[in-house]
């Protein structure tokens, strides 16, 4: 973040003053405000008047507002310098927050930030065509899909260099562009698989009443079942206290650990070599392939066609034009991008090498591909057209072959990240 | 009350006190930056951390109040550790976080040597830096001519912030940006509009916030200290005078929680330069229009030339703003042995007579009962100019608990709301009537309080306008046998000091317009009365510190004393009696007022019989007992001179009730010789100062 300053006089213009209806507005906003509080309105104030004003707040709209507030103007002042979503200078067209903050920069922004500076010059300026200008901001609040922008009152996740600039290639040229995710997952949900809060006994209710049932064992007459119990949590504590010198309090009623997570750096970290397309319907390559695959797919089914519809859904609703900044905001969370026109086969053929596909399913039957976490129904489709049909299919892929489709459908990396080729190996093996 | 262990040392303090304060009842130093006990807590500073037992980790003591605190798990009283191994590594990280961004530059910093942040360091610091980034630069910020700033050094504490808006009532300072961006400014850089903002300086616990006009010009320790009272308006702050060598470098506030607390005005403050400039260093006689330097005996050889067959009746003497009560004395004594009855000390021309009693010219509640009152009547005087710190005091009592306060008069801003009555008499005369509102306000409040200006007074009216405000008061109820209702506020130092010595007319005698009226006397003896001229016709003797305008119209100058030059006695608005101390000498020739008056009198062959300063309070204090009672307000019978006052009576001029003068930073000799005062002035009238180089 840098030291934000009001722009120079030369920018500022003469006067402000509310549009009758912005005016209209104000009144009712400071009318929710008992008498004599009324300065607490002055966000959503500031807020119009930089609507208003397109997109950034001069001067005189500080002022503006701060004596309407009946606040002197250095109190409004300080409010919109701390808060970023103020621009004090003219903005672009679309004016590009970047979220530098920790989750962020670990998951990338940094080269965000090498990108947008390359691209656009140093932050804080419009870019020569007025169609940009950024800021790097503090936390946005959407650090679990990190790295994130937020473009006018959008935000676009899960960016990476590549995608930022093509998303503001497509803003350029007014295309419709993806709010949300860019790499397809749908709102925050886990990237890799889901691991937490995958214990049955969560969910089947027998959870209900544990813990005083426990009480009342140890509080009841039963003196050897209280000993027990007793003795049991004093060793339990003795063993504990050997590893951790700070023992937090006895486990009763809290969620059993859950099994090690099944991802490939975890298991290349335990020493182990990665799924291979070899190891097809074996379970138990990994030991914990079997476990994620209980976990995933339990939940997964009646998950699974609420969730077809919502992709429906969401791609129709999620192609939404960006061309004329401010924007109503939408709900984010597709699944499936929209990049289809975008991914020639030749970019693909430069990436690595294209899998070998079968013409039909075999015996007509094919796998649910969406099963796979981070393939949806579009993504279902067009590795249908690719020819593959089957888990086992993908838990074949090579690297190249992998480059190859991530490339072709425009998610390069997305395929290790998420692990495509272990999910399927475990489906394959289940399924066998 | 509640008890507490700090440090194993059981305390029993009120269950509101933070533990800060219960550390301090027990003792125990607890450093600080941010909190201030005149201020709100911010607790942002987290200097003041100390381990609580049972609590997590350290807690903010400023910010964390006694009731908060958990018993031990068998009702011991909770326990506060100030010197123990976690508070200190507490205070250490947070000292080393400050100081990441604090540079390095105490040998040129202003604060060097009264710096808390340095003390502190010095005491709860560690001894290196880990620190290797480069640290933040900030811009410097133009916020008036009385403060320089040096942004590098802002802990952030926002001390100056809370003062201004808290105390001041001027919010012109903020914090902009956020983290490490966080800058103190005023709007864009705007000068601060208070005439109290040089206290920021003082509340400053680092060097960030400077006085502009003692930049790079002195060092505590080359400073001889000395506790004086200020004149510069009639409320007699606490000040201390620094003075290097014969030269006063700066004046600071000392803590006075009967008039001032620990503020000063801008003009009590920066008066400093005035002391040395445009100073009469010896004496004067004029020869063929022109003033010459003349030898003390030249001087009094002329006055005597003059005075020997000069007839009583056609001599006069008139007192200025800033005369002490030991000089007036001695100048009554020698009008009085030389049988002339025209003396005044009104310079303002107050229609006030001591006959009506004590109570009738003095602020009778007194600065601390303001805080005691629940609805205010301002009448023709604008207190935010003519007694800074006493508007102050109705800020706090606003603060406290909203009041109604009604001003007749300008309409002016006080920093606190006030319902804006009327401009003139007619007014009160309404008021009086119950026509108005507030009229009911007043009666129905239990201690209602009605301060009447001295402007008010200095009318041709001003009797009846007094008279007016004192039925009033009566009729409301202001005035009772518990409580004094009744407030008469001076904007001149000595005039109280003056009445209380009888300084007004005798039998027959002219009044200030009558003296200083062209052609009515032979000879007018002048002491420091520099706002009004004296007219054409008699021959002046004036004696003072400046050449200002009584100088320019002397025959004879007589060079005086400063208030930071001599012990002398002065009485305030409240009727407290207060002396100050001598910090220098006066320069040159320049004497001692009540010894140049001595010497006078064995010249004019009416010999004073006191030959010195003590022999002369001696007398004093025969005439005038309740002079001897220094810091202490006699109290007088309030009911009584209000009745005499409300049975006056006269009628009431039509005219609106105009300011006490017409510029705060210009009222006396001293601050006109100001160069730091004229620029406040300029500022204050928005003028923007030309950069004369």
């Amino acid at each position: 973040m840098a030291n934000r300053r009001l722009a120079p006089a030369a920018e500022q213009p003469e006067s402000f003053a509310f549009s009758p209806e912005n005016a209209d507005w104000a009144r009712g906003q400071i009318e929710k405000y008992p008498e004599g509080r009324q300065a607490s309105a002055v966000i959503p104030l500031l807020w119009k008047a930089q609507e208003q004003n397109g997109g950034w707040l001069p001067q005189k709209a500080i002022e503006a507002v701060a004596d309407q507030l009946g606040m002197p103007h250095i109190r409004v002042l300080e409010v919109a310098t701390f808060y970023t979503m103020f621009a004090l200078e003219p903005v672009g067209r679309f004016w590009i927050q970047l979220c530098g903050t920790v989750p962020c920069d670990s998951c990338g922004a940094r080269e965000l930030k090498q990108t947008l500076h390359d691209r656009l010059g140093p932050q804080g300026h419009v870019s020569a065509d007025g169609n940009f200008s950024w800021l790097e901001v503090e936390c946005l609040g959407a650090c679990c899909n990190a790295p994130m922008v937020q473009i006018n009152q959008d935000y676009y996740e899960d960016l990476t260099p590549q995608s930022l600039n093509t998303l503001m290639d497509d803003l350029a040229a007014g295309r419709p562009v993806k709010i949300g995710s860019q790499t397809g997952r749908t709102s925050s949900e886990p990237k890799d698989s889901i691991n937490t809060l995958t214990d049955p006994t969560l969910f089947d209710g027998s959870r209900v009443g544990a813990w005083r049932k426990r009480f009342e064992q140890t509080q009841g007459g039963d003196d050897k079942g209280d000993a027990a119990v007793k003795k049991d949590e004093a060793a339990s504590t003795e063993a504990r206290a050997k590893d951790d010198p700070k023992p937090a309090q006895p486990d009763a009623g809290r969620a059993t650990e859950s099994p090690a997570v099944d991802a490939p750096a975890q298991r290349a970290a335990g020493g182990e070599t990665p799924v291979k397309a070899d190891g097809k319907g074996t379970p138990g390559v990994s030991p914990a392939s079997p476990q994620v695959a209980d976990q995933v797919g339990a939940p997964k089914i009646s998950d699974g066609a609420a969730k077809t519809a919502a992709d429906k859904e969401a791609v129709e609703d999620d192609v939404t034009l960006r061309t004329e900044p401010p924007q109503q905001p939408v709900a984010s969370g597709a699944d499936d991008a929209v990049h289809e026109e975008q991914s020639p086969e030749e970019r693909a053929n430069a990436a690595g090498t294209r899998p070998t596909g079968i013409e039909a399913a075999r015996d007509n039957r094919p796998d649910d591909l969406t099963k796979i976490k981070g393939i949806g129904p579009v993504n279902n489709r067009r590795l249908n057209d690719l020819g593959v049909w089957h888990f086992d299919q993908i838990a074949a892929w090579s690297a190249p072959e992998i480059a190859w489709v991530g490339a072709y459908l425009a998610f390069p990396g997305r395929i290790d990240r998420e692990d495509w080729v272990g999910q399927a190996a475990v489906l394959a093996g289940k399924k066998g | 009350m509640t008890k507490l262990l700090v440090d194993g040392t059981e305390v029993d303090v009120p269950a509101e006190f933070t533990l800060l304060q219960a550390c301090e009842v027990a003792g125990a130093e607890i450093p600080r930056f941010c909190f201030h006990e005149r201020l709100s807590i911010a607790g942002n500073c987290r200097m003041c951390l100390v381990e609580l037992k049972g609590a997590p980790k350290p807690v903010a003591s400023c910010a964390y109040a006694v009731k908060d605190c958990r018993p031990g798990p068998n009702g011991e009283p909770p326990e506060v550790l100030t010197r123990s191994g976690l508070t200190k590594k507490a205070r250490e990280g947070v000292m080393e976080f400050l100081l990441i961004n604090h540079p390095l530059d105490c040998p040129i910093c202003d604060q060097g040597g009264h710096c808390d942040l340095q003390d502190q360091a010095m005491a709860y610091g560690v001894d290196s830096t880990r620190y290797k980034e480069n640290k933040r630069a900030v811009e410097e910020k133009y916020i008036g001519p009385l403060v320089r700033t040096a942004m590098n050094r802002c802990i952030h504490c926002t001390r100056c912030v809370r003062f201004l808006a808290e105390v001041a009532g001027v919010p012109d300072l903020g914090a902009i940006g956020r983290g490490e961006d966080m800058e103190i400014t005023s709007y864009l850089e705007n000068a601060m509009g208070s005439e109290l903002q040089g206290n920021v300086a003082d509340l400053c616990p680092v060097g960030a916030l400077v006085p502009k006009p003692q930049s790079y010009n002195n060092r505590p320790w080359e400073l001889t200290k000395t506790d004086s009272i200020d004149v510069m308006d009639a409320v007699g702050s606490a000040i201390r005078v620094d003075v290097r060598g014969r030269e006063v470098m700066q004046i600071n506030p000392r803590v006075n929680e009967e008039i001032n607390e620990e503020w000063i005005s801008d003009k009590t403050r920066q008066i400093v330069d005035g002391l040395r400039m445009q100073r009469l260093d010896r004496p004067f006689v004029r020869e063929n229009g022109r003033l010459r330097p003349a030898s003390w005996g030249e001087a009094f050889s002329a006055i005597a030339a003059k005075m020997k067959d000069a007839d009583p009746k056609k001599i006069g003497a008139v007192v200025g703003d800033l005369a002490g009560v030991e000089e007036i004395f001695a100048l009554k004594e020698l009008m009085g042995s030389l049988g002339t009855p025209n003396i005044d000390s009104r310079q303002g021309g107050e229609k006030i007579d001591p006959v009506w009693g004590r109570a009738a010219y003095t602020f009778n509640p007194t600065i601390p009962g303001i805080e005691e009152a629940d609805a205010i009547l301002l009448v023709g005087t604008n207190p935010r100019l003519e007694a800074s710190l006493l508007n102050v005091r109705i800020r706090k009592r606003w603060r406290m608990a909203p009041l109604a306060v009604g001003v007749i008069g300008e309409e002016v801003d006080l920093t606190y709301p006030h319902l804006y009555l009327g401009a003139g008499p007619e007014t009160l005369s309404d008021l009086a009537a119950g026509k108005h509102s507030f009229a009911e306000t007043l009666s129905k409040a239990e201690r209602p309080l009605v301060i009447i200006g001295s402007a008010a007074l200095s009318r041709a009216d001003g009797a009846a306008v007094l008279a007016a405000a004192a039925a009033l008061a009566k009729s409301v109820g202001a005035v009772k046998p518990e409580w004094n209702g009744f407030a008469v506020l001076h904007s001149a130092a000595a005039r109280v000091g003056a009445l209380d010595l009888g300084f007004v007319p005798g039998e027959g005698g002219l009044d200030f317009a009558g003296i200083t009226a062209p052609g009515a006397l032979d000879v007018v003896f002048n002491l420091g009365a520099d706002e009004v001229e004296v007219g054409a016709g008699a021959f002046v003797i004036y004696q003072g510190t400046h050449g200002d305008r009584g100088a320019m119209r002397a025959d004879v100058i007589l060079p005086g004393a400063a208030y930071t030059e001599k012990s002398a006695t002065y009485v305030n608005t409240e009727g407290r009696v207060q002396m100050t101390n001598r910090a220098g000498f006066p320069p040159g020739d320049a004497r001692e007022d009540w010894a140049i008056l001595r010497a006078l009198s064995d010249v004019l062959g009416h010999k004073l019989p006191f030959d010195s300063l003590v022999a002369l309070r001696r007398a004093l204090y025969a005439a005038h007992p309740h002079l001897a009672g220094v810091d202490a307000v006699e109290t007088a019978d309030v009911v009584k001179a209000v009745d005499a006052l409300a049975g006056l009576g006269g009628s009431l001029g039509k005219d609106a009730f105009g300011p006490a003068f017409a510029d705060f930073f210009m009222t006396n000799p001293i601050a006109r010789a100001s160069r730091v005062m004229a620029e406040c002035s300029s500022v204050a009238h928005g003028r923007t100062l030309q950069a004369a180089e």
